[in-house]
């Protein structure tokens, strides 16, 4: 095979590695699938054309120059069966405070035996989206496949056509939900051929002057590779708080790709902070639409990655009104042969006057083997704005190691106390006492599976 | 929006625009060889310095003028300009014999040459159109083994260390305007900080155009030894004149082993008139090269004058440890064009560099900044921080910001942030709101915004910039 | 304390205020409501003296000195304070700097000493100490990265220190999760007097509930369509502003 067509052929492969997919949907679409309403019928049919024209992304693309979807292209996988028989508990997964609402999906299939929903207010919904497509389409139907469109993203098409469960959110107007709700995704590898792929499909509504927070994570059990395909849509009404957190722990050798998008109303505030230890590969794509004047959200990240884990964030913070701010703060940590990205776009259309837009990238680099990319890009369509953006990549300042050395630690000691706090640079944003306690914990534990360093 | 308070803040003529009436001796126009050796005959140089100017003259000829730029102008016709212009009087030996009209210029625009008026602490070398007219302080500074001088006697008392470095930073075909300067350069000043010596006063330049259809081409040289340090201001403006005129100087540092200096300017050449006529084209090469380990060589400059300004004060750092700086402000208002930066090229190991760009651009101007880092494959842990920030009054000017990161050693820590904002209506009406004047809110934006700069000049002098800052954008608010 | 009538004005040669009337006591705490665009902000803005705004009828007064003619400034100064909607940022200028020239400027006005740093930091920190606030804004540059709920918090603290005759605090519950709501009327509570009068301008009757106003007056294209008490406030709650809105011809 000569040089020159190579490319061409990888090409192709991807595209046609679509057509199982495309198989098993028709397969889906005609059994699991056919009680499902007809418009949530046509908003999936739509998305599998579009998947099954695209197929999976090459590098060649732009967007995706940095993550090779081969591995996961070339892997054989079908959706996960409902089983959870083998889950007796989920305690040790459960980040955060005991009082909250917590909803569990084992195989993206909602676990009620494993959830604890008891005591919501009136009006709110905690659960699965399953059910709520079932009891009360209304609410699902003015959202669902509204925002995180397929277009920015083939992957999401994927996971729209195979819209099945995942969690829902509903909070009606001038509800302020004191206890803080936890999404819970487990997958179960299996043993043989073929892997497990699971499309947790995610809901999040938010009520003009309501107040929620919660979070969204994903785990895997043990070994074996399986893939995880989530898209998340947030819908933040007017003069609405949302504090979201999202935390991804698969198993090392799973694949999980991600889309979250969410669409604010005037003066409401929205709070993404997402973090990422877990999967051989993940790519996570993160649009945030600011679509009422004075909005506020803030996006912040923190991967921490060893071995040969690949990360990429590609995010958009979309200003399509005035007066709205925007904070953005990305710390990765990569040690051995990890590669972390990080593109991050900032959007301010035209009449999105007085926009204030700040992004920080931050990369840490453990090992010379150890790979950051960062890019970010801005579009301005409008005249009047402030856009920062800045970004670093290096190693542990030799001078900061000095310093605590100086003061008596250890050469590890020091290593890590620096690195914590890079870390706790983000985990000081997250206001869930218990939730940042948690994340503390698993930092740590990050930090204690490290090998000591060589003299 | 209502523009009347922000055009009172710009809107304030240019102080510095009369003219000194004295009789000048003017070379022919135009440029050819014979100019370049009356030039050189005037300054009574040795033969190696005129074979020097004749070889960058020949390049020159070979060479085309830059377009890549974010500024437009007319063509410019090199043959109609003097490249030569004195008054009458030669300089003197001393300062009494100097034509009262010439001390009177330098006292109007505040720079006091007589004995008991000179600035204290600062030795000023006073040039005139193309000759230097007055340097202060001179004995005093050879007390200390410094030398400051004039270019032109530099190289008849100096040679041997005038021929070592002149061009070694800035070859003569480093570039279009390079080349014309060394060809017909006519002053400039010359410093060299010998080894472990602390300058004790601060070194400055008074640059002055004053006649008309003439050319500036100066040429500065500064050398610290080893663990010496230095600090050097340079200042200048010339008259309103309906001509645009050329000024296009070289500026060389060269700071070995442990030496440090520190290079301030405050340009405040004419702009042009509301209209855009008139001005100055300022076409200026700076560099510096740290040669020696732990050198360092800072730049600061704020520019307020000019018609059109390309500049790029940069940083060749070659010796291990060796840090490079740039602290900017330059304000363009009505039609003024700036295209200024700075390139940092890291060589050596461990080196460092801040660079720091404020731009405030007002009026019908252009204001970009153009900026390169380069990191080397040697350059092991260099470290950048770039910070471009652009302030813009109104809408109907420009700012433009064009990073280039070129890094070739993984071992690099980079760092950028770029802002771009408006000043408008809304902060004044803040600061109003709280009870402020809208004078007074109009500089504290302004200088909030340029805070970072301004710390790094000298002290007596970032007083002045702030006025002179307050001046060329009176009017401008609105 | 502050008069206006027929209150007529706009931007960019739209009228916004078409005859706005608005009597306030001194120790009077009103609330204006309304829908977006019903013209809220704008009156703030006016009466605050915004150069962005023309008034094109009516009248304002302000312990009876003509409002309209005077320069934003001079109206801060004779006592007149506004809370921003969206505070603005000024870089390189520390807070605390800022206010120390805004309390001096007043000040200067009154035939006062101006306060040195030292005296300026005593008050600054009675003030906080009285709100019950850390200093960690103080030295941060005014509204420079700060979030949303940062912003308001300032407001009040610059409010605290200035000491106004009249504070209208123009949406400042805008986009405030509910603590920091209370936060803020809770400061509002504090610094209510006989003497001093307060606007506050809302979109949402949420801060209300904690600020008692004794009059609500309600806006609606551009004109008040409904005064009350609080008990309007709750029925403008119960009932949206349609109930209101869709009984005003516009015109």
């Amino acid at each position: 095979m000569s040089a020159a067509t190579e490319p061409k052929s990888v090409a192709v492969e991807l595209k046609e590695a679509a057509s199982p997919y495309v198989e098993a949907f028709e397969v889906f679409s005609s059994n699991g699938a056919g009680g499902a309403p007809e418009w949530l019928q046509a908003r999936r049919a739509a998305a599998m054309a579009r998947f099954a024209e695209a197929g999976f992304p090459p590098t060649r693309q732009e967007e995706w120059r940095f993550t090779d979807l081969k591995p996961v292209a070339r892997t054989q996988f079908a959706r996960a069966e409902q089983e959870s028989a083998s889950v007796t508990s989920v305690d040790d997964l459960v980040l955060g405070s005991a009082r909250q609402w917590v909803a569990v999906f084992v195989n993206s299939h909602f676990v009620p035996e494993l959830s604890r929903l008891e005591g919501l207010p009136r009006g709110v919904v905690v659960g699965s989206l399953r059910d709520v497509l079932r009891t009360d389409p209304n609410l699902v139907e003015p959202h669902l496949a509204k925002y995180a469109l397929d277009d920015y993203n083939p992957l999401a098409a994927l996971n729209t056509g195979f819209i099945h469960d995942g969690g829902f959110l509903f909070v009606p107007a001038k509800v302020v939900l004191e206890r803080q709700v936890h999404f819970l995704f487990l997958t179960l590898p299996s043993d043989g051929d073929p892997a497990p792929v699971t499309y947790p499909r995610n809901l999040y509504v938010v009520e003009t002057g309501a107040q929620a927070s919660l979070v969204e994570s994903y785990a895997g059990t043990g070994v074996g590779v399986y893939w995880t395909n989530a898209v998340t849509e947030v819908v933040v009404g007017e003069n609405a708080n949302l504090d979201a957190y999202r935390i991804q722990r698969e198993n090392v050798d799973a694949y999980h790709t991600a889309t979250t998008h969410s669409v604010q109303g005037r003066h409401s505030n929205y709070s993404f902070i997402t973090f990422t230890f877990g999967a051989a590969l993940s790519r996570h794509d993160i649009r945030a639409v600011l679509d009422g004047e004075g909005a506020d959200a803030t996006l912040d990240g923190l991967s921490m990655l060893r071995d040969r884990q690949h990360t990429d964030y590609h995010t958009t913070l979309e200003h399509a009104q005035p007066q709205c701010t925007s904070w953005e703060y990305f710390n990765g940590v990569f040690d051995d042969r990890a590669h972390g990205v990080f593109n991050g776009r900032i959007i301010v259309r035209q009449g999105a006057q007085k926009t204030d837009s700040k992004q920080t990238n931050n990369n840490l680099l453990l090992s010379g083997n150890a790979r950051a990319d960062s890019q970010p890009q801005l579009e301005i369509y409008a005249d009047d704005v402030r856009c920062t953006h800045g970004a670093t990549l290096g190693p542990i300042d030799d001078e900061h190691m000095f310093y605590l050395q100086s003061r008596g630690l250890t050469k590890d000691a020091a290593r890590d106390m620096l690195t914590y706090g890079f870390g706790s640079e983000i985990l000081n944003a997250v206001k869930s006492e218990q939730v940042r306690q948690d994340l503390d914990r698993i930092i740590h534990e990050w930090l204690k599976q490290r090998a000591p360093m060589g003299a | 929006m209502s523009s009347s308070a922000i055009d009172q803040h710009v809107k304030q003529p240019y102080k510095y625009g009369w003219s000194t009436d004295i009789e000048s001796e003017l070379a022919p126009k135009g440029l050819n060889e014979d100019i370049i050796r009356l030039i050189s005959e005037k300054k009574s140089e040795p033969a190696w310095m005129l074979e020097w100017r004749l070889k960058a003259y020949r390049s020159w000829l070979e060479m085309v003028e830059p377009t890549w730029p974010n500024v437009t102008y007319p063509p410019i016709d090199y043959q109609t300009i003097h490249y030569y212009a004195a008054p009458k009087q030669q300089k003197l030996e001393s300062l009494d014999e100097v034509d009262p009209k010439l001390l009177e210029t330098f006292e109007k625009l505040g720079i006091p040459l007589g004995e008991q008026k000179r600035l204290t602490g600062v030795a000023v070398d006073a040039v005139f159109d193309s000759v230097s007219v007055a340097t202060t302080f001179k004995e005093e500074l050879k007390k200390y083994g410094v030398i400051f001088l004039p270019i032109s006697e530099a190289i008849q008392e100096h040679p041997d260390l005038v021929r070592k470095y002149i061009g070694s930073v800035v070859p003569q075909n480093d570039n279009f305007f390079a080349a014309l300067n060394s060809a017909v350069f006519t002053d400039g000043s010359f410093v060299y900080v010998p080894k472990g010596v602390k300058c004790p006063l601060e070194l400055s330049t008074y640059f002055r155009i004053n006649a008309l259809s003439t050319g500036q081409f100066e040429r500065t040289l500064i050398v610290a030894d080893e663990g010496s340090s230095v600090s050097y201001l340079e200042g200048c403006s010339a008259p309103m004149r309906d001509q645009n005129q050329l000024h296009a100087a070289v500026v060389e540092l060269v700071a070995h082993d442990d030496a440090q200096i520190k290079y301030s300017t405050i340009q405040n050449w004419f702009p042009g008139d509301d209209e855009g006529k008139g001005g100055i084209y300022n076409f200026v090469t700076k560099r510096g090269h740290c040669m020696g380990r732990n050198a360092k060589i800072s730049w600061t400059q704020v520019e307020t004058g000019s018609a059109i300004t390309w500049k790029y004060p940069s940083c060749i750092l070659e010796g291990d440890n060796s840090v490079g700086e740039f602290y900017s402000v330059a304000v363009t208002n009505n039609f003024q064009q700036a295209d200024t930066g700075t390139k940092m090229i890291h060589i050596g190991k461990n080196t460092r560099s801040t660079i720091l760009s404020k731009g405030i651009s007002a009026g019908r101007s252009q204001n970009t900044y153009r900026g390169q880092v380069k990191i080397m494959k040697g350059a092991e842990d260099a470290r950048n921080y770039s910070q471009c920030d652009s302030m813009l009054i109104g809408d109907t000017c420009g700012a433009h910001t064009f990073p280039y990161i070129d890094v070739r050693n993984p071992s690099a820590i980079m760092e950028h942030e770029a802002t771009t904002s408006k000043v408008g209506e809304d902060q004044i009406f803040y600061c109003q709101q709280r009870g402020i004047s809208e004078e007074d809110a109009v500089s504290l934006i302004v200088n909030g915004f340029c805070k970072e700069v301004f710390r790094e000049l000298p002290m007596e002098f970032a007083v002045e910039a702030t006025k002179l800052l307050a001046v060329s954008l009176e009017g401008s608010v609105g | 304390m502050l008069e206006v009538r027929d209150l007529r004005g706009g931007i960019e040669g739209k009228e916004i205020l078409k005859g706005i009337d608005l009597s306030v006591r001194p120790g009077e705490v009103h609330a204006i409501m309304g829908p977006n665009g019903s013209g809220k902000s704008t009156f703030a803005q006016v009466l605050a003296g915004h150069p962005g705004y023309e008034v094109t009828g009516g009248s304002a007064t302000f312990e009876g000195q003509d409002l309209l003619d005077m320069d934003a400034d001079e109206r801060a100064r004779a006592g007149m304070f506004l809370a921003f909607q969206y505070p603005v940022a000024i870089r390189g200028v520390t807070n605390a700097y800022f206010m120390q020239s805004a309390i001096n400027a007043h000040r200067k006005e009154q035939g006062l000493e101006e306060l040195d740093t030292l005296e300026f930091a005593e008050m600054l920190e009675g003030k906080l100490e009285m709100l019950g606030w850390d200093d960690q804004l103080i030295h941060r540059a005014v509204n420079e990265g700060f979030s949303g709920g940062e912003k308001k918090r300032n407001e009040i603290i610059q409010l605290a220190m200035l000491e106004p005759k009249l504070a209208i605090l123009d949406e400042t519950d805008s986009g405030l999760d509910i603590d920091a709501v209370k936060a803020v009327a809770e400061a509002v509570n504090q610094f209510r007097s006989p003497e001093r009068s307060f606007i506050v301008v809302t979109h949402y009757e949420r801060i209300l509930n904690y600020v008692t106003p004794d009059h609500v007056h309600v806006l609606a294209g551009g004109k008040v369509v409904m005064s009350g008490d609080m008990q309007l406030a709750l029925d403008l709650e119960a009932k949206g502003y349609d109930w209101i809105t869709n009984g005003v011809a516009v015109g």
